[in-house]
């Protein structure tokens, strides 16, 4: 391949990995907390479908991102108040929000096929770095949402495995007695927890919808929620790791679409069902890996807290 | 202030209330729902209750329907009882539908005494090979089944389209992606007049056959015991490798079936858009129903009602897509139903606990 077609795919790649990263880096923060949303394709859905509408309703990308952050945030208080509150099964209540959330996009969506977005944002080079070879074009001009993902993979990582209140997400993702025992409200943390998810999902699909595609396509996340949750498995539940994931699925995804470009004898078919065939590859070979190196999901992943 | 309290036992009532109780909750907040985008609530159901229960047109649609979602949920209500969770009846139904259409087309002159049998047994396969293609790696490292059963969904999807955009696309099709039509020996027979099918005897006898196993034999014990306490089981000595091989087998058989009922009496061939999402539904059939074949049976008739009143309503511009919230929103307010079933909200001063 000539350089131009690697720094095109690997540009490509952090493209489609961007919504990947942004939905498992709130997962992230959700499952350290104790408490697993499946529902994550939904929030993205949602997430799209509402960034999109604010977007064509104001005429600016800031409001779409802005609202499809506060709809993630709404459905996923519908899932903390059952799963915290209520303490019912989270499986089936993430199950339930992948569902709702997914019906939820295509009603409000049913309009805004085919409608364009009013202003497109544009890539935003970075004065000098842009101008470097390969990493220039691959990771600094982009646009704002991909440039914030780099900030917040960092500050993910530090505030959990640095600060005082991701000292107390962990705990309560361990052990949420000793926790409450040691006077951390785990009901607080867990809402927490959650509604950053939420809302990050909701900014995950928002990317798809504003940036990457940029329009609105009934069920346009394809599953990226689903692979989100594969990921955070894969990132053994660290940030830092999330990203480097969420761009190798973004790879594979963009690889899939490279080869059609490209002309190559495989069906379209073949090539599309690639980032979901590597993505169980990925999760059973990691779920093995894991397991024989003793490392796994926070303690309390799936299990309700009750007080005794 | 509000205190939860576990209740000393299950409530009895709750039980058989919380299903109806979760069913009308979604539908007044749909209403309202509906209200706030601008339709009449009360036109828009009953358009739905007319279009799918009001003459013999509309519920025999509404069985055709119910067909699938009960095979689905059928099937992975078995899983679901060992806390094994299927989420692939959609993709294996496409893959005994891809199947079953192999067998039709690969024999267009065989009788149907040889070819809807040789169907069946393929439909039912496929579905199966296709769920120990997520059970293997469950039982073998412990992957998650969510993700395989989710991610197999896509993936079946995409090989079907592949199958009629490519090798089997109708040569008088007209470019369509359709494959070319079974011989008329490879559809099942249908009732009178309607599209009703022998689908309705296979969901009939599989809920039978499930509530005997289920109730009866050795192996239903132990899905139960497998459900409860794994750790329980596998110190009475049962392989839990092996149920959830099973356990997922079955299920992808049944979802199987559907797809091969579905290209053999309503399509008639393999083409888009065989399934509305008859397998995600069965997801919320098989809870709501708590999990009894039975239960599972009426749920399935009331969802496909659903199908058949959303589709009823669209003219009225109501998009379909209203069905799937409020579906959604019914398996939302069956859990917090069963929770109701399971603690008190009491009222109370400040709890009297040394701090």
């Amino acid at each position: 391949m000539e350089m131009d077609a690697v720094t095109a795919l690997l540009a490509a790649a952090v493209g489609a990995g961007t919504p990947l990263l942004y939905a498992a880096l709130g997962e992230i923060l959700c499952e350290r907390s104790g408490v697993l949303n499946l529902g994550v394709e939904g929030m993205m859905l949602v997430g799209a479908v509402c960034g999109f509408l604010a977007a064509v309703e104001t005429k600016s990308p800031g409001a779409g991102v802005a609202a499809a952050m506060l709809a993630g945030g709404a459905l996923a208080a519908v899932h903390a108040f059952m799963t915290v509150t209520l303490r019912v099964n989270q499986i089936i209540s993430g199950l339930a929000l992948a569902l709702f959330g997914t019906g939820v996009s295509s009603y409000l969506g049913k309009h805004l096929i085919g409608v364009p977005l009013p202003v497109t944002p544009g890539p935003l080079p970075i004065p000098g770095l842009a101008d470097l070879p390969v990493v220039g074009a691959v990771l600094f001009s982009r646009d704002p949402l991909v440039y914030a993902s780099y900030l917040l993979v960092p500050t993910a990582w530090f505030w959990i495995h640095r600060t005082r209140p991701g000292l107390h997400l962990r705990a309560v993702g361990e052990d949420p007695a000793t926790a409450d025992a040691a006077g951390v409200n785990v009901y607080r943390v867990r809402y927490a927890g959650i509604l950053a998810g939420g809302m990050l999902a909701g900014l995950g699909g928002a990317y798809l919808s504003l940036f990457y595609a940029p329009c609105w396509v009934e069920n346009m996340t394809a599953g990226r929620g689903w692979i989100a949750l594969a990921l955070v498995i894969f990132a053994v539940w660290s940030p830092l790791r999330a990203l480097a994931g969420a761009w190798l699925f973004g790879g594979i995804e963009a690889l899939g679409f490279r080869i059609q470009v490209l002309g190559a004898v495989v069906s379209p078919f073949f090539l599309k069902m690639l980032p979901y065939l590597f993505t169980i590859a990925v999760l059973v070979f990691f779920t093995a890996w894991n397991r024989r190196r003793r490392i796994g999901a926070p303690e309390a992943l799936g299990l309700p807290y009750e007080r005794e | 202030m509000f205190v939860i309290e576990r209740r000393a036992e299950r409530s009895a009532l709750f039980r058989f209330v919380s299903p109806a109780l979760a069913v009308l909750t979604a539908l007044v907040c749909g209403a309202l729902f509906l209200k706030v985008s601008g339709f009449d609530p009360l036109a828009v159901y009953g358009g739905m209750w007319r279009g799918a229960f009001g003459d013999a047109y509309g519920l025999s649609e509404t069985i055709v329907k119910a067909i699938p979602i009960a095979l689905c949920a059928l099937g992975i209500a078995v899983a679901f009882r060992m806390n094994l969770w299927n989420i692939g009846a959609e993709g294996q139904l496409y893959a005994g539908a891809a199947a079953a259409a192999w067998v039709a087309l690969s024999f267009p002159g065989a009788p149907a005494a040889f070819v809807l049998p040789a169907m069946t047994a393929a439909g039912m396969s496929a579905g199966a090979l296709w769920a120990l293609l997520a059970a293997v790696p469950r039982a073998w490292v412990g992957a998650n089944e969510i993700l395989t059963t989710l991610m197999l969904n896509y993936t079946a999807v995409f090989l079907s389209e592949y199958l009629i955009h490519g090798p089997w696309k109708d040569p008088a099709g007209f470019n369509f992606p359709l494959s070319p039509a079974f011989s008329e020996a490879a559809r099942l027979p249908a009732f009178g007049d309607t599209r009703i099918h022998a689908g309705l005897i296979f969901a009939l006898a599989a809920a039978a056959a499930l509530t005997v196993a289920l109730r009866k034999t050795k192996w239903g014990y132990e899905l139960r015991l497998v459900g409860a306490s794994p750790a329980v089981a596998t110190y009475a000595g049962v392989g839990i490798a092996r149920h959830v091989l099973v356990a997922m087998a079955v299920g992808g058989a049944l979802a199987g079936l559907a797809g091969m009922t579905e290209v053999s009496a309503i399509t008639g061939r393999l083409q888009y858009g065989l399934s509305p999402g008859y397998g995600y539904s069965a997801i919320i059939v098989a809870w709501l129903a708590k999990l009894s074949p039975a239960g599972i049976l009426a749920m399935a008739f009331l969802f496909g009602g659903l199908l058949v009143g959303g589709y009823a309503v669209q003219f009225i511009g109501v998009p379909a897509a209203a069905v799937n919230m409020l579906q959604g929103a019914m398996l939302f307010f069956w859990l917090a139903a069963e929770f109701l079933g399971r603690y008190r909200v009491a009222l109370r001063g400040r709890p009297r606990e040394v701090r």
